[in-house]
């Protein structure tokens, strides 16, 4: 069975002047997922999502939201979807009731549906105690729940959601971090998650695709995109300091060991030894190596290439 | 066109407003100051403004400029009297304008340069609403306050002046038909102008205070017509008014016609 299509795009671009926003993007989303969009400043993430929305019309190509059209049937398209801003853009002279009401009417969600869900929100996403003060003195991680909040009043089967822990310490990350995993979990929802937070889009995601100056320059699930993109492996060894130094030569000799650095903080018994190795394949052999050389070794831990490995990677900065 | 969007963009928008002190106080202070405490004073001492020496030079510039059934009918009248008509009747008819100008301008400029400032436009544009529909909200925002503040000045002013007066005139004088075509006829175009301004003025810039003091050059229109009045250059008949109130609900339609063109949330979040 083919899984349902819910966003299509072929070809997509934007331009603003001379700077292409969204340069020639050709993406399929599915019904369920949680997909990542994943991109340094600047990439074109927020567009892509205007596009999508029908707010901002297209310069050349095509998208599909539903099966419609979002430039010509922007209204239709947004009727389903919810996005959450980059900026939580909530009126902060109004209360959290406020907000969540007008927005409901604005969505037309039936009046007497609007009181009932607006309270289930609210307790969900622990707001409920202040809910009837002015967002303004609301925190940052306060504000950025009741935007979540907002998005879902019209119970949207698509949600976009633009940066959602940007600027949140690590506990209202956390917490927000749980309220997607959530929405992802229940089947009802297709999410499309922009960030540039690598771990996040590793955490949440199951498919990702990283966008570079408006371009989609990788596309997979995490682990796919690590392995395809990532043939080394990064290694990473604790050795007993005193007896380092011929293990660390027997490291730096061998075929298939690069950039090897070492790090011995003074009054600590054994340092840490990093290097990339281009083939798993050469694992044991470099073990054996070591522990020949009369290395003593306390940890020897391959490590599982990350979306940042990834990453990095596609932007140059790292040679494996 | 969803009225249900509509109306509850238009109850946002009021919400922001009156809960905005630095908005709300200067809204409702000037219309008392102008229409209450000023006039109640005038229309009290305009006896003695009659007795000021050189008075009878500046209203004769005045009178010399209304036909002459309007001149018959002061020659019947005291000084006091004919100085209480001329002040409350026709002085103040053009300052009453700058009421609706003022209310209307006030709240466009929350409406559409506070809200780019208050970066509330990015959520507000991925709602279903059209750009049609956003527009007549935030009009109607500003429009239908500034009627209803017109109104209440237009009635508290009347009951001000009547009984401050009422020593020199003995009868209610207030309001003539000439107020009622300005109340009914000029006042609503020209709260349309303040709002049309400002929505000129908002797509430029993206600061409430900015647009507000941009925009105060609306009562321009106004303070000509203050002026033409008081030289004696012209007189606000009722014919007049007429014809200003027609311009006014051109300039009205040009400047709406205008609008619904720039207005669409493509270019408008293109330019936040
Ligand atoms: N309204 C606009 N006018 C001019 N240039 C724009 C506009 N919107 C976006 N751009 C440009 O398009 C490119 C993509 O911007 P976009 O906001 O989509 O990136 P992003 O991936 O969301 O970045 P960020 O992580 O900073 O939010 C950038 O070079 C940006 O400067
Ligand atoms: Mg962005």
């Amino acid at each position: 069975m083919t899984p349902h299509l819910i966003i299509t795009t072929d070809n997509l671009t934007r331009r603003f002047g001379e700077t292409v926003a969204v340069d020639g993007l050709t993406l399929a989303i599915e019904a369920g997922e949680v997909f990542g969009i994943l991109g340094h400043n600047g990439a074109g993430k927020t567009t892509t999502v205007r596009l999508l929305n029908g707010v901002l019309g297209v310069d050349a190509g095509s998208a599909r939201v539903f099966g419609l059209d979002p430039t010509r049937e922007g209204v239709a398209v947004r009727r389903r979807t919810g996005v959450l801003t980059e900026t939580p853009a909530l009126d902060e002279k109004l209360t959290a009731h406020e907000n969540l009401h007008i927005y409901a009417q604005f969505y037309d969600v039936p009046a007497a549906e609007i009181a009932p869900r607006a309270r289930q929100l609210l307790r969900d996403f622990e707001l409920d105690e202040r809910a009837a003060e002015p967002v303004g003195g609301y925190s940052k991680g306060m504000k950025q729940r009741l935007a979540l909040a907002r998005t879902l009043i019209h119970q949207p089967e698509l949600i976009f959601l633009d940066e959602p822990t940007g600027g949140l310490d690590p506990v209202a990350t956390r917490r927000v971090h749980d309220l997607i995993r959530r929405l992802s979990h229940d089947g009802q929802h297709t999410v499309v998650l922009c960030t540039h937070n690598l771990a996040e889009a590793q955490k949440l995601c199951s498919r990702v695709a990283v966008m570079e100056q408006g371009r989609a320059v990788a596309l997979g699930t995490p682990a796919e995109l690590a392995r395809s993109l990532w043939k080394g492996v990064r290694l990473e060894i604790e050795l007993e300091a005193a007896t380092a130094a011929t293990a660390l030569d027997a490291l730096k000799r061998h075929a298939q060991a690069r950039q090897v650095t070492w790090d011995a903080p003074a009054d600590e018994p054994t340092g840490r030894a990093s290097l990339w190795v281009s083939e798993p394949a050469a694992l044991p052999d470099l073990l054996a190596a070591l522990v020949h050389a009369g290395g003593r070794v306390y940890r020897f831990a391959p490590q599982e290439p990350t979306l940042e490995d990834v990453y990095f990677a596609l932007h140059e900065e790292v040679v494996p | 066109m969803n009225w249900r969007a509509i109306q509850a963009l238009a109850r946002r928008d009021l919400l922001v407003v009156l809960r905005s002190k630095g908005i709300l106080i200067p809204m409702i202070v000037l219309p008392v100051i102008m229409m209450v405490l000023l006039p109640g004073g005038i229309a009290l001492f305009a006896p003695a403004i009659a007795d000021a020496p050189g008075a009878d030079a500046d209203f004769e510039m005045m009178l010399q400029a209304m036909p002459p059934e309007q001149q018959a009918r002061y020659a019947a009248m005291s000084l006091d009297q004919v100085m209480v008509e001329l002040l409350v009747l026709h002085f103040f008819a053009p300052m009453f304008l700058i009421i609706p100008l003022m209310v209307a301008s006030t709240i466009a400029a929350n409406s559409f340069a506070g809200e780019k400032e208050r970066k509330t436009l990015e959520a507000l544009i991925y709602t279903p609403t059209t750009d049609t529909e956003l527009l007549v909200g935030k009009l109607l925002t500003a429009w239908i306050p500034a009627l209803a503040v017109t109104l209440v000045s237009f009635v508290l002013y009347g009951v001000v002046v009547n009984a401050a007066a009422w020593p020199t005139m003995g009868r209610v004088f207030f309001p003539n038909l000439m107020w009622m075509v300005l109340v009914i006829w000029v006042a609503p175009p020209a709260a349309g102008l303040g709002l049309s301004a400002m929505i000129l003025v908002s797509a430029k810039t993206n600061s409430f205070q900015e647009a507000y003091q941009i925009g105060s050059v609306v009562v321009l229109p106004v303070v000509l017509l203050l002026l033409g009045q008081v030289s004696g250059v012209m007189y606000l008949s009722i014919g007049v008014l007429v014809i200003v109130g027609l311009v006014f609900w051109l300039i009205d339609a040009a400047i709406l016609w205008y609008s619904a063109r720039i207005f669409h949330r493509d270019e408008m979040i293109a330019r936040l």
